[in-house]
C-alpha cells in the first residue's frame, strides 16, 4: 500500500448508501484538496453524517467508490485508518472515564508506551484548558468541554486528515468560539479538516471550499464567495416603529439597495437580499439606513446578516432546508 | 441554547492559544502500532476503569449467585441427596457454572449499550487489532466471571462444601469455566451486535440461557430423565463442562469431558467469535 503524494485528501465518487427506503447518500461527489477545511454544508438527515462515517471507514457504501490520500476507504480500510480521525456528532469518547483517562487509553492504542502516553495526555489537556477537570468524568463535562476533549483525542497523534461532525451543534457562543478557534489550529499544522455543518456562518468562516448537501447529493459546491454570490452576499431585515411608514419604507430601500424588498408577515418587518461581496453590502446597507432616517422613518431595528441555511436552500433549490417533510424528490 | 455553559466551564474561562495548540500539534514521532495483545490488554484497562468508576456493576456478579446458591441448595438438597450439605458436594460446582455463564450474558447488554454511544466510533478508526475492543472487553468481563465463581466458593465453604481435589483441584475447575466462559461470551458479543435493544438482548439470553443450564446435570443426575432429554443432556456443553470441574475439584480428573470442554470452548471462540467481527466491521 504505497502512499500517494500527490492524491486528493479526499476524492468519492457517485456514493451510495441505503437505509431501507431511505437513500442517505445518494451519488455524491467530493473532492477535497489536501490541506485544507472542506465544508459539508446541509439540513439534518441531508446525508452529511452518512458521508462522514462511509470516508472514516465505519460504513460501508452500497455503490461508487472513495479514496482517502490515495487509499479506497473500502479495500484499503486499515491505511485509512492510519491516517484519519474522527470526531463525532456526539462525544467519542468514553463517558465514564475521566478526561486523562481517555487521552491516556487512546494514546496506548496508538501504541505509545504507558509514561509517554501520560505525558501527551497532561500536554493535550493543558493546551485544551482541561487540566482542573483531568480527573473528572467526562459525562460530568460541559458541551464545551466535551468537545475540547473529543478534539484532543483526535490529535493525540496529528492526524492528515480530521474529520469533524457538527462540531459546534448546541454549543454556547463562546465554547463556539473555542472550537473554531481550535480548528484553525489544527489547519494551520497541515491537517486537512472536513467538517459537516448545518450553518452556513460557520463554513464561511472556516472552510475554503464548501458543498452543499441535500437529500444524499450535493447540490452545489464552490468557495464560499462563489456560494455567497449566487445566493446574495447578506440578508438585510428592517423593523419599523410604525406599521403605517411600511409602503414608504420598503420604496426607500429598494432604491437604496437596488434590490426586491419583501414585506415580511410582521406588519412593521422588511427583508431584502444583498448581492456582491460582503463589503460592497455593508455599504449599501449603511446607506439604505441613513436615507431611511432622511426620510423620517423611525427604524426600530436594522440587521445585515448572512443568509440562513434556509435562505440557501431556497435558492439553490426553491425549497426550505427545514421542509424535511415535503414529498421526496 | 439547551447547553448552557456549567459553572466548573464559566470559572476558569478557556482561551486557545495558537502557541500551546501549535506545540502539541508539532507531528511527533508515530509509535509503532502495538500488538494484537497489547491493545486487547488497554481495552480491558478500559473495563477495569469503568468497573472502579461505575461499582454497582458488581452487584449482579456477586448478589446474583449467592442468591442461586442458597437458594438451590436449601430448595432442592433434602429432596435429592438428604440434606443441604450432601447436596452440595454435587451441587456446587454446577451451580458454579450456572451462575457464572449466566453472566456472560453481560457481556452482550454492555456491547449493545456501548456501541449506541459515540465511543465505539472512535475506536473502530484506530488502527489497531480489529478484535481487541471486543476481546479486551471480555477480559474486563472474565475478571467478573472470577469474582462471581469465588463468591460462590466462599459461599460454598461456608454451607459445608468440602472438595477432595483440595486448593489445586478447585482453582483448576474455576480456570477451566473461566476459559469456557470467556468462549462462550462471544455468542452475545454477537447479538449484543446484531439485536437492536438491550431489552432484546436480555430476551435471547434467557431463552438460551435457562434451557442450556437446567437441561444439564448441573442440579440432577441425568439418570432418571426420559431418554430424548438425556439425549440432549449428553452433547450439551454446560453438561461435559460440568462433568469436568466436577472432575478435578474431586481430585479425580476426567480427561474426556475436559478434552470436550476445550473443543466446546474452541467452537464458540472461532464461529462466533467470526460472526461476531462480521457483524463488527459491517455495522
Amino acid at each position: 500500500m504505497s502512499d500517494h503524494p500527490s492524491a486528493p485528501a479526499i476524492e468519492a465518487k457517485g456514493l451510495v448508501k441505503t437505509f431501507g427506503d431511505t437513500r442517505a447518500l445518494d451519488g455524491i461527489d467530493l473532492l477535497v484538496p489536501a490541506g485544507s477545511v472542506y465544508g459539508l454544508l446541509g439540513p439534518n438527515g441531508a446525508g452529511k453524517t452518512t458521508a462522514v462515517r462511509v470516508l472514516a471507514t465505519l460504513t460501508r457504501p452500497d455503490g461508487g467508490s472513495a479514496t482517502v490520500f490515495g487509499h479506497d476507504v473500502v479495500r484499503e480500510a486499515s491505511a485509512v485508518r492510519a491516517k484519519v480521525s474522527m470526531t463525532g456528532q456526539y462525544a467519542s469518547v468514553d463517558e465514564d472515564l475521566t478526561g486523562v483517562e481517555n487521552l491516556i487509553l487512546i494514546g496506548r492504542l496508538l501504541g505509545h508506551r504507558k509514561p509517554a502516553a501520560k505525558a501527551r495526555a497532561d500536554e493535550l489537556l493543558a493546551a485544551f484548558g482541561l487540566t482542573e477537570a483531568a480527573d473528572r468524568q467526562v459525562k460530568k463535562y460541559s458541551g464545551g468541554m466535551r468537545r475540547r476533549i473529543d478534539i484532543a483525542a483526535s490529535i493525540l497523534n496529528t492526524p492528515e486528515l480530521l474529520f469533524l461532525d457538527e462540531p459546534t451543534t448546541g454549543l454556547d457562543p463562546r465554547s463556539r468560539n473555542q472550537v473554531w478557534d481550535i480548528i484553525r489550529s489544527v489547519v494551520a499544522h497541515g491537517t486537512t479538516v472536513l467538517l459537516t455543518t448545518q450553518y452556513l456562518d460557520e463554513a464561511d468562516r472556516l472552510a475554503s471550499r464548501i458543498a452543499v448537501v441535500d437529500h444524499g447529493k450535493v447540490i452545489a459546491d464552490g468557495t464560499p464567495g462563489e456560494l455567497k454570490s449566487s445566493i446574495g452576499s447578506g440578508t438585510v431585515h428592517v423593523r419599523l416603529r410604525d406599521a403605517a411608514t411600511r409602503t414608504k419604507a420598503q420604496e426607500v430601500l429598494a432604491r437604496a439597495l437596488g434590490a426586491a424588498v419583501e414585506p415580511d408577515a410582521d406588519p412593521v418587518s422588511l427583508t431584502a437580499r444583498v448581492e456582491g461581496s460582503d463589503f460592497e453590502a455593508s455599504t449599501q446597507a449603511a446607506r439604505a439606513l441613513s436615507e431611511l432616517a432622511a426620510a423620517g422613518i423611525v427604524v426600530d431595528d436594522f440587521s445585515l446578516g448572512q443568509p440562513s441555511l434556509d435562505e440557501v436552500f431556497l435558492a439553490l433549490t426553491d425549497h426550505p432546508a427545514s421542509a424535511e417533510l415535503e414529498t421526496a424528490r | 441554547m439547551s447547553t448552557a455553559a456549567t459553572s466548573s466551564d464559566l470559572q476558569t474561562v478557556y482561551v486557545p492559544s495558537p502557541e500551546t495548540l501549535g506545540a502539541v500539534l508539532a507531528p511527533g514521532a508515530r509509535p509503532p502500532r502495538p500488538s494484537a495483545w497489547s491493545s486487547s490488554v488497554t481495552f480491558g484497562w478500559r473495563a477495569m476503569l469503568k468497573i472502579k468508576h461505575v461499582p454497582e456493576q458488581l452487584f449482579d456478579v456477586t448478589a446474583f449467585p449467592i442468591i442461586m446458591t442458597l437458594m438451590f441448595t436449601y430448595l432442592f438438597g433434602g429432596a435429592i441427596a438428604g440434606s443441604a450439605s450432601a447436596y452440595l458436594q454435587f451441587f456446587l460446582p454446577g451451580i458454579m457454572v450456572t451462575s457464572v455463564v449466566m453472566i456472560t450474558m453481560y457481556t452482550g447488554i454492555g456491547l449493545n449499550t456501548d456501541i449506541e454511544k459515540g465511543v465505539f466510533d472512535r475506536f473502530r478508526t484506530l488502527p489497531v487489532w480489529r478484535p481487541s475492543a471486543l476481546v479486551g472487553m471480555i477480559f474486563g468481563d472474565v475478571l467478573r466471571y472470577i469474582l462471581a465463581a469465588l463468591v460462590i466458593l466462599g459461599v460454598g465453604l461456608i454451607l459445608g462444601f468440602r472438595p477432595d481435589g483440595g486448593v489445586i483441584g478447585v482453582l483448576a475447575g474455576i480456570g477451566l469455566l473461566v476459559v469456557f466462559s470467556f468462549a462462550f461470551s462471544w455468542v452475545w458479543t454477537m447479538f449484543g451486535l446484531i439485536l437492536r435493544s438491550e431489552k432484546s438482548v436480555m430476551g435471547v439470553s434467557m431463552l438460551v440461557l435457562f434451557p442450556l443450564t437446567f437441561l444439564s446435570n448441573v442440579f440432577v443426575e441425568p439418570s432418571t430423565m426420559p431418554g430424548w432429554l438425556q439425549a440432549f443432556v449428553k452433547v450439551n456443553p454446560i453438561t461435559h463442562l460440568v462433568d469436568a470441574i466436577r472432575s478435578v475439584m474431586s481430585g479425580s480428573p476426567d480427561a474426556t469431558s475436559i478434552m470436550w470442554t476445550f473443543l466446546w470452548s474452541a467452537g464458540f471462540v472461532v464461529v462466533f467469535g467470526f460472526l461476531t467481527m462480521y457483524r463488527y466491521n459491517r455495522r
